[in-house]
């Protein structure tokens, strides 16, 4: 489930994949929910040298992981889930997708069951961007990041990284490390409050732990 | 000898032959080393013909087990010495092919119960000096399995780098992984299920019976009478190839087309092209198959149910597994569906195991995973390369 349409250029890793790979311990057992083309995972075959697994929405999708030798599945992390065994794996990464899942605090609650680290990351619609589109034009929000139109969009549940982070306060995870990334896919070295990264940050990477 | 069979001396001859002194490779187990069967029988002496391709490596890690089909043989990708014709899958194994025997070293063997070397109900039964007969004990899925499982230590190999096959040789392919995790690296379950159904074991009972009715069947006992039940086999054969394929398929290669006439006759013959395609189905495999073998395969078949081995839990079948599964189904097959095999992903998920699915697009139907489907050939070797770069394995194109 591609939500992010920033593709990278053949060759180029992609910024949050890049803090994701920082994020995954070596050797570690690994579900990637939402696997797209395996980019990420076959990131992190190489450079981490985990076990890894993944979901994928596409069938297209999962045919090619598969064929490029990755271990990926079909499946809807809303529907799926609830098939792991808790605490199955080391990590599981959520990228990019929680926006388009139809019950966030459900999915987020079934990845904290079955990982002992969870890595999430999510656009923030709080981005000055988009307040900017919706304070001046008075419309929804349509950027090079988030380029779908209210209609038309599989992104039904987004949040603000603050709103996120309440989310995660809820469901009793603790947030072990956020990494705030720009438009660009770069990271924001700034040690800010969240209220800045609230309105700089464009996308961020969240390592939680229960 | 029924007077419809096509070439009856030079086939039956040959099917003969074949069924007890197999051209193929041999491993004959003496009576002191029986095989011990789920029905409690211990069979013995017993034996079980194979070919092999390729070349085994020197630490005996590159070793794949195909499994095949219920009409299958161990003839997977070299002439069938009974048909004269090629290698059941021929497109799938051989040099450069996406089970590249460049690489990797392929055992097929031919079921127990079947009629091409391996005991079955063909075979000289030592106790009376007749063909077995229906005197066979039942077979199961775990009994070719185990029979499988000797073989491979016969040949010396401990840990086999994969075990792969189609619809029932699907069905091995999962049994294999339960019943020696251990020893099966990846497991490559197609267009199979982890029981077999209700509706399946139907049209199995119609086959059987079709069978059972042909007057020259004669309680199984039709070899040392010097008839066959041709007829029988014929109709069972003919139900059957129905259910392999899809309605798309059918409606695409025949439609409502009339045979060799422009106006329908008012009568029973072939109108039809599907229905003289079918007679030809019918009447060639029972050159080739034999009737006492089809019910035994069948039942086992029909026998198979993966969960009932574990109190009905097919997630505890699989618990604790390092097989790495690649599990594959069609979409237009309603034999086993692509739900049958979601099911087996699912448990596999409840255990945590590494596990692939790949549904692939094809209005073929079941026998889909027989022909020239590019998408699955091109999984299969993406998926085998991953496996032996896991296992450090060479895999085709160079890396370890």
């Amino acid at each position: 489930m591609n939500l992010a349409p920033r593709q990278s250029r053949p060759g180029e890793v992609r910024g949050d994949h890049k803090v994701v790979a920082s994020l995954v311990p070596e050797g570690a057992r690994v579900l990637d929910i939402g696997s797209e083309d395996g980019a990420l995972l076959d990131l992190l075959a190489r450079e981490r040298r985990i076990d890894g697994r993944g979901i994928e929405l596409s069938q297209a999708g999962v045919n090619r992981c598969v064929a490029r030798g990755l271990s990926v599945i079909q499946g809807d992390a809303d529907k799926d889930l609830s098939d792991y065994p808790d605490r199955a794996f080391d990590v599981v990464i959520l990228s990019q997708t929680l926006q388009a899942t139809r019950e966030p605090k459900e999915v987020m609650s079934e990845l904290l069951r079955i990982g002992k680290r969870v890595i999430v990351s999510i656009p923030n619609f709080a981005h000055w961007r988009n307040r900017m589109q919706l304070l001046f034009r008075g419309r929804m929000p349509v950027t090079k990041y988030l380029p779908y139109e209210w209609y038309d969009t599989p992104n039904i549940h987004f949040c603000s990284l603050r709103d996120f982070v309440e989310l995660c306060h809820e469901l009793d995870a603790e947030v072990v490390k956020a990494v705030a990334l720009s438009a660009h896919g770069n990271e924001i070295p700034v040690n800010a409050p969240w209220w800045v990264w609230n309105i700089v940050a464009e996308q961020a990477v969240f390592l939680l732990k229960r | 000898m029924s007077a419809d069979t096509p070439s009856p001396e030079t086939s039956e001859d040959v099917k003969a032959n074949e069924a007890i002194a197999p051209s193929s490779k041999l491993a004959h187990f003496p009576a002191d080393e029986p095989l011990e069967l789920d029905s409690g029988v211990k069979l013995g002496p017993w034996q079980i013909a194979y070919e092999t391709y390729g070349e085994l490596n020197a630490d005996k890690s590159n070793a794949i087990v195909i499994c095949h089909a219920l009409t299958g043989d161990q003839y997977v990708a070299s002439t069938n010495p009974v048909t004269g014709k090629p290698g059941w899958w021929e497109l799938m194994v051989g040099p450069g092919r996406p089970v590249d025997t460049d690489h990797y070293f392929v055992i097929c063997a031919n079921v127990l119960g079947g009629c091409l070397g391996t005991t079955g109900p063909a075979t000289m039964n030592p106790q009376t000096g007749v063909p077995y007969g229906l005197d066979l004990p039942v077979i199961t899925i775990r009994d070719m399995v185990r029979a499988q499982a000797r073989l491979v230590d016969y040949l010396g190999i401990d840990t086999l780098f994969a075990v792969m096959g189609g619809s029932m040789g699907g069905m091995q392919v999962l049994q294999w992984a339960v019943s020696y995790p251990e020893r099966v690296f990846a497991a490559v379950p197609i267009a199979a299920a982890a029981r077999h159904t209700s509706q399946n074991i139907a049209f199995h009972e119609v086959g059987r019976q079709a069978i059972m009715a042909d007057p020259n069947w004669r309680q199984g006992t039709y070899i040392q009478e010097g008839v066959r039940p041709t007829k029988g086999l014929a109709v069972a054969r003919m139900a059957a190839h129905v259910t392999y394929m899809s309605d798309e398929s059918l409606h695409q290669k025949f439609g409502r087309n009339l045979q060799d006439r422009d106006n329908l006759t008012f009568g029973f013959d072939a109108d039809f092209q599907i229905e003289s395609y079918l007679r030809h189905q019918g009447m060639t495999f029972v050159d080739r198959f034999d009737a006492n073998s089809y019910l035994y395969v069948t039942r086992a078949m029909d026998y198979f149910d993966l969960a009932d081995q574990f109190d009905g839990a097919l997630p505890l079948a699989f618990a604790g597994t390092n097989t790495r599964f690649c599990v594959m189904s069609f979409t237009s097959d309603w034999l086993f569906p692509t739900s049958e095999s979601r099911q087996v992903v699912k448990a596999l998920n409840a255990a945590a195991a590494n596990v692939s699915f790949v549904e692939i697009e094809s209005d073929r139907g079941h026998d889909s995973f027989l022909l020239d489907v590019p998408e699955m050939f091109e999984t299969i070797r993406g998926f085998l390369t991953g496996a032996a770069r896991a296992r450090g394995v060479p895999a085709p194109g160079g890396e370890a």
